[in-house]
């Protein structure tokens, strides 16, 4: 393993000082138990907090600003914030009108922030996002895992609330793009956990992983590796398959948001790459692009590879996805 | 039970998992996401390093506190899980009394309804479940047949590790590796590992006394 630490045990902490550094207009960093919030809170609007294991950045803390996330709370790489970190970053941002939890379906995530919001003085409610589609089977499954979805999740209802919404209508809402949402990642190498200090798992050069989750999970299935046109297409049709198969129709305009992610390892030529590809291949599925975002917006560490999005987007999902933000990775309007 | 030998347990619970860092590592990273193991140790470090605020609590209140250290330590679906376990079992040991070793085993039963509850899980599903069920269902029964401390100790270290050894077998619907399918079949479960590893440590710690 090669890469970038003084110590192992304080890479998160060093990484977390640099971002809030970095981004010091934007961001406090509270520590011990670790979150971070808006520079200035907000005022009379439901109180936004998101959170996971850290190694996916930007998210979350780099959505943390006017129109996405009140605050943020980083658990160690690819673990869970525990709900003490849920509870402080709760205290320092409520703002009278409840608190909604986005939270990516693992169940590890799904437990800790339960837990918090059991614990927790104020009204919640939470936001599971489940857009990866790589899982097919369900009876084999816990759940559909959240992955890529989840920045377009946080940037329409981090919109609404800005509006000073309900809490009711901010989770209606996040319900509506995540059901419209789905996702699917391909991963061409493994990533590293930095304190394993080894490959997660092992693949070959002649190799990829088609379906691999943001921890480099195993997916649906090892393939052979092959040209990008095909390893796009096989992504296309598993995301138009998954809409038809959970019945979820695009709007009449038939108009959609297209992110291709990538995982961290992945040059952004190659990201664009695919994105020309998958643009096409929707467009002859009917339908029509007119929203895109590409780059590297849920990463899984060092693993090359990448996941298509597609969000079948309507007036409301659209209205909010153009609205103003200002984070450190996601910048709009403003 | 006493805290002294909660205190005790705590210090060859940190102890197994360390010295079997190389097999849970290698168990999570067939199937899971490779934290297992440093997520696990961290906990358990904590855990043995809470000797002097311990020391002076009555069992329950110490296994309450242990609970909460899991839930802010641990983290992922282990920490909530965990800390469910040893806060269910510090409640019924305070309800019920913890003056036996049916007492214990009834209040270890207890924490694995509230694993049980927490993670939506049963057993069969590949997970720590498949070593905790049956480990308490044997518990309760040989303490309430007033079974000699040696031999319960003896057959839980023995349930427990069937238990491990059956997860190998097994298709996972609850965790990290239920999006694997059948993939996930010849592998034994990281969680279901580290907590036989637990009980045939604290088991032995028993015998040795």
């Amino acid at each position: 393993m090669k890469k970038f630490i003084n110590n192992i045990d304080d890479i998160l902490i060093e990484s977390l000082n640099g971002f809030a550094t970095a981004h010091t207009d934007l961001v406090s960093l509270h520590l011990a138990p670790n979150f971070l919030t808006r520079k200035n809170k907000a005022q009379n609007k439901v109180a936004i907090i998101s959170g996971g294991g850290s190694g996916h950045e930007p998210l979350h803390a780099g959505y943390i600003g006017y129109g996405m996330l009140d605050a943020a709370c980083p658990g160690h790489v690819f673990t869970s914030p525990t709900p003490d970190q849920m509870l402080a970053a709760a205290e320092t941002v409520h703002a009278g009108k409840g608190i909604l939890f986005i939270v990516k379906n693992y169940a590890g995530d799904v437990m800790n922030f339960e837990m918090a919001a059991e614990m927790l003085p104020f009204e919640s409610a939470t936001v599971l996002t489940s857009d990866d589609c790589a899982v097919v089977n369900s009876t084999y499954t816990s759940g559909r895992r959240g992955v890529a979805g989840t920045v377009i999740v946080e940037k329409c209802v981090g919109s609404l609330a800005e509006t000073g919404a309900t809490l009711q209508a901010c989770k209606a809402l996040g319900d509506k793009v995540n059901n419209r949402t789905a996702s699917i990642g391909v991963a061409l190498t493994s990533c590293t956990v930095p304190a394993a200090g080894r490959p997660t798992f092992d693949i070959s050069d002649t190799e990829l992983e088609m379906g691999v989750g943001i921890h480099g999970e195993p997916g649906r299935r090892r393939e052979t590796m092959r040209e990008a046109d095909e390893i796009v297409s096989d992504c296309v049709d598993a995301i138009l398959t998954d809409f038809k198969l959970r019945n979820i129709e695009p709007a009449e305009n038939k108009a959609a948001l297209l992110l291709i992610n990538g995982f961290g390892a992945t040059p952004l030529m190659e990201l664009y790459l695919i994105y020309n590809t998958a643009a096409k291949l929707f467009n002859q599925h009917g339908i029509q692009i007119s929203r895109s975002l590409v780059g590297n917006y849920t990463t899984a560490l060092d693993m090359a590879g990448v996941s298509v999005t597609l969000c079948l987007l309507d007036d409301e999902i659209k209205q909010h996805w153009d609205s103003p933000v200002h984070t450190a990775a996601l910048r709009v309007g403003m | 039970m006493k805290t002294d030998f909660i205190i005790n347990a705590a210090k060859a619970v940190q102890q197994t998992i360390i010295t079997n860092e190389h097999t849970l590592e290698s168990l999570d990273r067939e199937i899971g996401d490779g934290d297992h193991y440093i997520n696990m140790k961290r906990g358990t470090t904590a855990i043995a390093g809470m000797h002097i605020e311990l020391a002076s609590l009555p069992p329950a209140e110490a296994l309450n506190k242990i609970g909460l250290k899991l839930l802010s330590t641990i983290g992922g679906a282990s920490g909530p899980l965990l800390a469910s376990f040893f806060m269910a079992m510090a409640k019924m040991l305070k309800e019920n009394g913890d003056e036996s070793n049916l007492k214990f085993a009834e209040a270890f039963a207890a924490g694995v309804q509230a694993i049980i509850q927490r993670g939506k899980a049963d057993i069969g599903e590949k997970t720590m479940l498949d070593v905790l069920i049956p480990v308490a269902d044997q518990f309760v029964l040989l303490t309430t047949q007033n079974c000699d401390v040696k031999l319960v100790c003896a057959s839980l270290m023995h349930t427990a590790e069937q238990g491990m050894l059956a997860t190998k077998s097994l298709i996972a619907t609850k965790g990290r590796a239920a999006g694997l399918g059948e993939r996930a079949i010849g592998h034994i479960d990281p969680g279901a590992k580290s907590c036989q590893l637990m009980i045939e440590a604290v088991c032995n710690l028993i015998l040795k006394e």
